[in-house]
Formats: C-alpha cells, sequence, structure tokens
C-alpha cells in the first residue's frame, strides 16, 4: 500500500503540491491524470523518493521512502521519470540487466539474464539490444528504459508518460504490458497519463489532481464523466461508451 | 560477470588478450632502452653492472610507468562517469593543479620530508580543488560539454600561478618543476613505490564499477537503483585525488592521459566500466610507455621529460576529440 499523508512541495513561489493525502491499494493499475502543472510528476517523484517534499510524509508498505535504505527500497518500488536523458554509452543490454541491481549487485545469474532477454524481447528490442542508448530514436529509448524498469520486478512500479515518443502500437502494447503485470502478479502500478483514453481504456482506478491537490480518486468508470474532466481540464469533454470502454472526445 | 558482459564476454577477453599481447613485449623492450647500455645479452653473462642497472633503474622504472599509466587512466574513467563529462579528467578539473600546491605547502610551509607526509596533504588539496571545481560548475549557467573542461583548464592555470608565486618566493621553482614535468628518469629503486598504492586504488575503483557506470547514467537511475549516488560520487573523486597526489608527489604531473586513454578506448567499447575499465588500464600504461620511450629515443643518450611527450600527443587527441563532439553535436 501506497500512503500520502500531507505533502507539500514548492519551487520558488510556486506551491506545486498542497497538502496531498492518498491512499493507493496494491494491486491494479491507477492512473494520475490531470493538465500540465497540476502536480503529478512532482508527486510520482516524491512517492518514489526522487524529490524530497517539503513536508509531509510518503510511506510504501509501512516503509517510510526517505528513511528506509536505498538497496531495501529499489527491491520494492522502482520508478522512472518523464525525462531520461543521457550522454554515456551504454547498449540496450547493458542498461536494461542495470535493473536487475538491486537483486543481483552486479552478478547476473542465468535467471536474470533470462528476465532481461525477456524484457527485451517484449519491448520489441531486440534488433537494438547491442546498439548504444545514443544510436536510438526517442521511442526506442523509452523503451529500453522502461524494460529496465520492469526487470527490477518490484511490487509497485511508478511511471511518468511511459507512453511519451511511442507511436501507436507500441503505446498499446505498453499498457497491454502494464496491465497484464498488475493482474497476473499483483503488481501496483501507478502511471502519469497524458492521453485520458490510454487511462481510461487500461486504469483500475484514477487520480484526477488540479492545482497541486487531488480532486478525485476511484474507480476509472466513476471518474470518466464529462463533469469531473471539465473540470479537472478546463475544456468541454464530451464521455462515450464505445466497445465497452469510456472515450473522452474533445478533439474539435 | 557484470551485468554487461553477459554472454558477450569474449569479446572482452580478446580485447584483453590483445592489449597484453602489445604490451608485454614493449615493456620488455623498454627495459633496455636508456643512456647506460643494456642487452639481453648482458643479464645472460650475469653482468653484475648490468644487474644493478637493471634492477636498480631500468625495473623500477618500468614498474612506475606501467603503475603510474593505469592509474591515472583509470582515474580519469572513474572522473568522467561521476561528473558526466566526458572531457572531465584530473588535467581538467584543477584536480593535479591542487595536488602539486598540496605538495608544495607541505613541503614549503610545514617541511614535510616523508613523501607520505607529502602526498596525504596532496591528496587533500587535490580534493578541495575538485570540490571547488564543481561547485562552480554547479553555478555556470552554460555548462556545455567543451566548456566545462575549459573552465577546469583555466582553474588549474589560476591554481598554478599561485604555486608558482610562492615557489618564487620561497626559491622553491626547481621543486615545483619537479612536481608538474612528470619525468621517469629518476625513479630509482626506493623512490617509486608509493605508486603502489595507486594499484590498491585501481582494485578499489574496479569494484565499485558498476555503481560508478549507474552514477554515469544518472541521479534518478541511480537513486532508483538503491544506489547512494552521493556517496559514490565522494567515493569516486577521493580515489581519483589519492592516484593524482601519488602520481604527482612520485613522478610528477603527467597530463592529458586520464583524457586522452578513456575516451580512446569508451570511443570503442562503450562506457560500462567493467568491461572498459581493464582495457583502460592497459591502455593507460601502453600509452605512458610509449610516451617515455619515445621521450628516451628522441635524442638519445639525452632525455625528454614524459610529461612533455604525453603533452604534445595528449594536447592533439583532446583537439580531434572536441573536434568531433563539434561535428556529431551539429
Amino acid at each position: 500500500m501506497i500512503e500520502v499523508r500531507n505533502v507539500t512541495k514548492t519551487y520558488g513561489s510556486t506551491r506545486v503540491l498542497d497538502d496531498v493525502s492518498l491512499t493507493i491499494v496494491p494491486g491494479g493499475v491507477t492512473s494520475i491524470i490531470g493538465a500540465n502543472g497540476a502536480g503529478k510528476s512532482t508527486l510520482l517523484s516524491i512517492i518514489g523518493r526522487l524529490l524530497p517534499a517539503d513536508s509531509g510524509r510518503v510511506t510504501v508498505d509501512g516503509l517510510d521512502v526517505t528513511t528506509t535504505p536505498g538497496a531495501t527500497l529499489a527491491k520494492r518500488l522502482a520508478v522512472l521519470r518523464q525525462e531520461n536523458h543521457t550522454s554515456i554509452r551504454l547498449s540496450v543490454r547493458e542498461l536494461v540487466a542495470f535493473g536487475r541491481f538491486p537483486h543481483s549487485r552486479g552478478r547476473l545469474t542465468a535467471a536474470d539474464l533470462a528476465t532481461v532477454d525477456e524484457a527485451i524481447a517484449y519491448f520489441e528490442l531486440e534488433e537494438f539490444a547491442d546498439r548504444q542508448l545514443d544510436q536510438l530514436s526517442g521511442g526506442q529509448r523509452q523503451r529500453a528504459h522502461v524494460a529496465a524498469v520492469l526487470c527490477q520486478d518490484t511490487d509497485y512500479v511508478l511511471l511518468d508518460e511511459p507512453l511519451n515518443n511511442l507511436d501507436m502500437r507500441h503505446s498499446v502494447q505498453m499498457m497491454r504490458r502494464l496491465r497484464r503485470m498488475a493482474r497476473d502478479f499483483a503488481k501496483t502500478v501507478v502511471l502519469v497519463v497524458h492521453d485520458i483514453n490510454f487511462a481510461s481504456c487500461h486504469s483500475d482506478e484514477v487520480i484526477a489532481m488540479r492545482d497541486g491537490g487531488v480532486v478525485a480518486q476511484g474507480p476509472t468508470a466513476e471518474l470518466m464523466t464529462p463533469e469531473l474532466l471539465s473540470t479537472v481540464f478546463d475544456l468541454d469533454i464530451a464521455v462515450h461508451d464505445i466497445d465497452g470502454n469510456r472515450i473522452g472526445v474533445y478533439y474539435s | 560477470m557484470s551485468p554487461s558482459t553477459g554472454r558477450r564476454w569474449e569479446v572482452r577477453e580478446r580485447h584483453l588478450a590483445l592489449a597484453v599481447l602489445l604490451l608485454v613485449p614493449a615493456a620488455f623492450a623498454s627495459l633496455f632502452v636508456g643512456a647506460g647500455e643494456l642487452s639481453p645479452l648482458d643479464l645472460l653473462r650475469a653482468d653484475s653492472g648490468a644487474a644493478l642497472l637493471l634492477l636498480e633503474s631500468r625495473l623500477p622504472r618500468l614498474l612506475a610507468i606501467l603503475l603510474a599509466g593505469t592509474a591515472m587512466s583509470v582515474a580519469g574513467l572513474v572522473m568522467m562517469h561521476i561528473t558526466r563529462n566526458r572531457f572531465v579528467s584530473p588535467s581538467t578539473a584543477g584536480t593535479t593543479e591542487s595536488a602539486v600546491l598540496g605538495v608544495f605547502v607541505a613541503t614549503a610551509f610545514l617541511g614535510a620530508e616523508s613523501v607520505m607526509v607529502k602526498m596525504v596533504v596532496a591528496l587533500g588539496f587535490a580534493l578541495l580543488g575538485t570540490l571547488f571545481f564543481l561547485w562552480v560548475l554547479r553555478r555556470l549557467t552554460f555548462a556545455d560539454v567543451i566548456v566545462v573542461p575549459l573552465v577546469g583548464i583555466m582553474l588549474g592555470g589560476v591554481i598554478t600561478a599561485v604555486t608558482t608565486f610562492f615557489a618564487y618566493r620561497a626559491d622553491l621553482l626547481q621543486s615545483l618543476s619537479a612536481w608538474t614535468n612528470g619525468d621517469f628518469s629518476s625513479v630509482l629503486r626506493g623512490r617509486y613505490e608509493l605508486l603502489w598504492l595507486t594499484a590498491a586504488v585501481t582494485v578499489g575503483c574496479y569494484l565499485y564499477a558498476n555503481r560508478f557506470t549507474v552514477a554515469g547514467v544518472g541521479r534518478d537511475f541511480a537513486v532508483n537503483l538503491g544506489v547512494h549516488y552521493d556517496r559514490v560520487v565522494n567515493l569516486g573523486l577521493f580515489l581519483v585525488s589519492a592516484t593524482t597526489a601519488a602520481v604527482v608527489v612520485t613522478v610528477g604531473n603527467i597530463p592529458f592521459i586520464g583524457l586522452v586513454v578513456p575516451n580512446l578506448v569508451t570511443l570503442l567499447l562503450g562506457d560500462n566500466l567493467r568491461r572498459v575499465l581493464p582495457v583502460t588500464a592497459l591502455a593507460g600504461a601502453a600509452f605512458v610507455l610509449a610516451c617515455d620511450v619515445v621521450g628516451r629515443v628522441v635524442r638519445h643518450p639525452y632525455e625528454i621529460p614524459v610529461e612533455t611527450v604525453a603533452g604534445v600527443v595528449g594536447s592533439v587527441v583532446f583537439l580531434l576529440l572536441v573536434l568531433r563532439v563539434r561535428r556529431v553535436a551539429g
């Protein structure tokens, strides 16, 4: 269980998170939606202990993320930010294999290598496996980073915009994979997603944020309403039932 | 096995074998190059003069070259990772110059006699100088990949100016040149052994190789994998400073190895430290050996210090690398 209690974060004079409290129960996919600057990424980074909160407390299965040793936490929680620029020359396989670091401490077993190969195959990276990261397209690099995080095989997976730079097919594959992982292995996946329809089609629960606070949290179907979406995004959004999914339409 | 090597270990073994095959004959040959006549035959004839020359001078010199070359290039490789800039090395971050200032302070103001004391003071100065450089970097608004080492070179210049001023006042310019101009000609048995410390440092770097690589990818990546980022960076700075101090105290500064060798090796083999560190170490030893032999041969029986040869070769290669980045960056 992820518990966020009274978390506040300010950058300069801007309050990005204002006394946020929420609970994410284990198992399932939770999507955080909201307009730019709503505080989604900041919240995700604080849960993933990449950013310190100014005040408040975050625990994952009772472990305080700021005081639990990094190595312990790395076996339970994995986090990937939106920006993953790096100039280091590592091959895709090397990067993905580092996902096993919390478990292997650098000594890869046959099982570790199998996990790495499986992740590379799933994200269709075999062709590029021995290529350096800086020779890949943005989408390929994004897939490699997500593959590394999934190799970490943690109970909690936090991803900021995992669909960044991905084409439609790879976006759908990514979401299916995350969903299956959550269902079959009882993982807890928390995503920041821009595309509300991906959030709608693939998440069990949605957290809607606006101006540094949580507007609503609940089962996806209940939150995918024109009223709520319009409040969250300041935009008229119609919602239709298409093939059993709630689809928001706002393009014209 | 490291995360990267996986099943590609054969490649790594091949590179290593090649490097060793090149280095061993060169090292052996270097034993017979110098002002004093010495040939393998002399040794077979059990010539006591020849044996003395070999044991007291040539062999210590060879070991000093191999140790210094290995250590400085590995230090450069580690520094490149922890600063995440491939042009930051002990010679482009004020580290070497600070170490020289440290030796000078130990000698002139603390009256230190033992090399151990000098080295410890030099290590402290090297560490402080490098931390100051990193502090300056964090305040730079325009931290271009090439601007960063230029700032480091400027900082080194300022520190050298301070050192020279006080050395002039203290009438120690001659000693100063011994630390700034790396030279193996004065290496004798009993006067280089401190360099063995750098071998320990190199082993330490190898043990921490995966953590340095993880830190090199980025802070978030490291934190996510449970690697204590700040601790790894600080440890790296300490190891780099220790190596630089030991080399400056015993043989003097050898510029650009820490920059040129890791850059060339990683250009070919990538940045995974576990994989490239052994090759970098051997290549560094070979590079310094080659520079030293050239210095011994060019105007035989006199010598050109290794600092000069390495400086000429290193600065040209540095320039080419910088131009290459400019071209790649477009």
